[in-house]
Parts: structure tokens; sequence; C-alpha cells
């Protein structure tokens, strides 16, 4: 009943689990200081790396090269694993709200850029501090909502 | 021109909210059941346990999926009448509406009659599924 979660065609690649929540530690400090600041430079900047977390995967974004570069290597132990596919999705996620409060910045709607960036935010204080996962909370609503 | 106001209502919401969320990761809840529906072989593609069946929706973008299915997979191996069943929540929508199935993983533990008589959204602790097993008679 499970063919399509075993499915072996659905490319399955598995990345160091500490690499995204790092990488969600940092996205914290960037959007808290886009959030001060309201300076829109910062959001269009974690937007990109968004935007390369949700295309090529979280490992290929800055944050996750600074993890396999300088945080790795100082780890012991057995690094735990994870399939690439949750922390895709959830840079998907924060990939929209940035471009929403991109979008808002330019446009001057200020109220909009502020809920925009405080929801990106509250989801990479969640990954960061609580392992939280969004694709588990999220993936499925979505799916009941848009699909027959 | 900077504001903190923003930043400190959503770390006190968040943060709120994530001990609220990480509490209730894996609780057993008797309560979230569908009145009268009841799983069959039929619907789930496997025969039934004979005293319970745990049966795990899962989804592609979830990563605790892994660690609960390893978890239940390797419980049912040493019990007889306990089976383990995953389900791809994605190409089941039907069945997901049915049962109001919000999040990946949720587990249903099922009796010998396919009644629902618990539910576990999260990854639960090894403790709380035996607890929940022992209750179905």
């Amino acid at each position: 009943m499970s063919e399509v979660l075993d499915n072996k065609e659905v490319a399955k690649i598995y990345i160091d689990a500490r690499g995204p929540r790092f990488g969600a530690t940092i996205t914290t400090i960037v959007l808290a200081i886009a959030l001060v600041t309201q300076n829109k430079w910062v959001i269009v900047a974690q937007g990109l790396v968004f935007l390369i977390g949700a295309v090529k995967g979280p490992q290929f974004t800055p944050y996750g090269l600074i993890f396999k570069n300088v945080i790795k290597p100082r780890l012991s132990g057995v690094a735990p694993t994870e399939d690439v596919r949750p922390p895709k999705f959830a840079q998907a996620v924060g990939f929209v709200f940035a471009l929403i409060a991109g979008i808002a910045a330019f446009a001057g709607a200020d109220l909009v850029f502020t809920i925009a960036v405080g929801a990106a935010l509250a989801a990479a204080i969640l990954n960061a501090a609580f392992n939280y996962c969004l694709g588990c909370e999220m993936y499925l609503l979505i799916v009941r909502f848009t699909s027959k | 021109m900077k504001t903190y106001l923003p930043l400190a209502i959503v770390v006190v919401l968040s943060t709120a909210y994530g001990f609220w969320w990480k509490a209730n990761q894996g609780a057993i809840r008797t309560k979230k059941a569908v009145p009268g529906h009841r799983l069959n072989a039929q619907i789930l593609g496997e025969a039934l346990g004979a005293r319970a069946t745990m049966v795990q929706f899962s989804s592609a973008f979830c990563t605790p999926c892994r660690a609960t299915h390893s978890l239940l997979a390797q419980m049912v191996e040493s019990m007889s009448d306990v089976k383990h069943i995953q389900v791809d929540a994605e190409s089941h929508l039907e069945l997901v509406r049915e049962l109001d199935i919000r999040s990946t993983p949720t587990t249903l533990f099922i009796n010998s009659q396919g009644i629902e008589v618990g539910r576990a959204a999260g990854t639960p602790k090894r403790d709380q599924v035996l607890a929940a097993l022992a209750n179905i008679a």
C-alpha cells in the first residue's frame, strides 16, 4: 500500500540531517535582522538562499556549504541522515514567504512585508529550536485542499 | 527605522507553539476517531492483524515518517497478533479525508473489527505504543 513511498524511482537522496537545522539557525538570525531593520535587501538575499534550497536542495545553499566545510568537520559521532525532500519542501515554503515580502517591500506595503517575514521567521525558529517538520504539518493539508 | 515589536511577537508565539507541538508529538488520542468508520482488508490492501493493526499514514515530505516506520515495523516483529501497515497519504486522499488525517506521520490504532480506538500524530514512543496496544482486547 506504500508503493509511492517505497518507489526507488522517486530519487531518494539522503543528507546529513544536522545541515538543514544549522541552516535554519542562520536563517532565523537573518530573518530577525530583516524584521528589525525592515531592510528589503536582507530579504532578497535570504529569498535567493531559499530558492537554491528549494530547487537544488539545502545542501547547496551558502548555509549548507558553511555547514559542510566548517561545521561538519568539527562534529563527531555518526551523522543522522534524512531524505532531502522534507527540507527542500520547507525551503520552498520559505521562498514563497520571502517572495511575498520582497514584492511588498518594493511596493511599499510595510505591513505585508512584516507579516510575511514574521511567518518565515516563525517557521525558521520552529525548525531550528524544535526540529519542526513543516512538510509533515503542511503538505497533506495543501494536497487535501488543492486536489480532488 | 528599527522596530523590535514584531520580532518579540514572533519569538514568543512560535516558541509557545513549538513547546505545545513538541509535547503533543506522538501522544495517542482516543477521541479523534470518525464515528462508524471501519477499515478492512479491502480498503488497506492487506489483511488486518488478528487483535490489532497500526495503520501509519506517511508522505514524501516527512522526515519522522521513516523513524516511525522503523519503530513500528520492529515492534510488530515480536507480536503475532498485531500488524503494521503503511499507507501513502497522497495516493489515498479519499481515505485521508474520510478519516480526517491532517499531518504525517499519523498512526491509527485499530482493533480486529477495523474500528479506530486511538491515533497518534508524530512519532510515538515505544511505551505509548505498548500502552495503546494493551488497551485493545
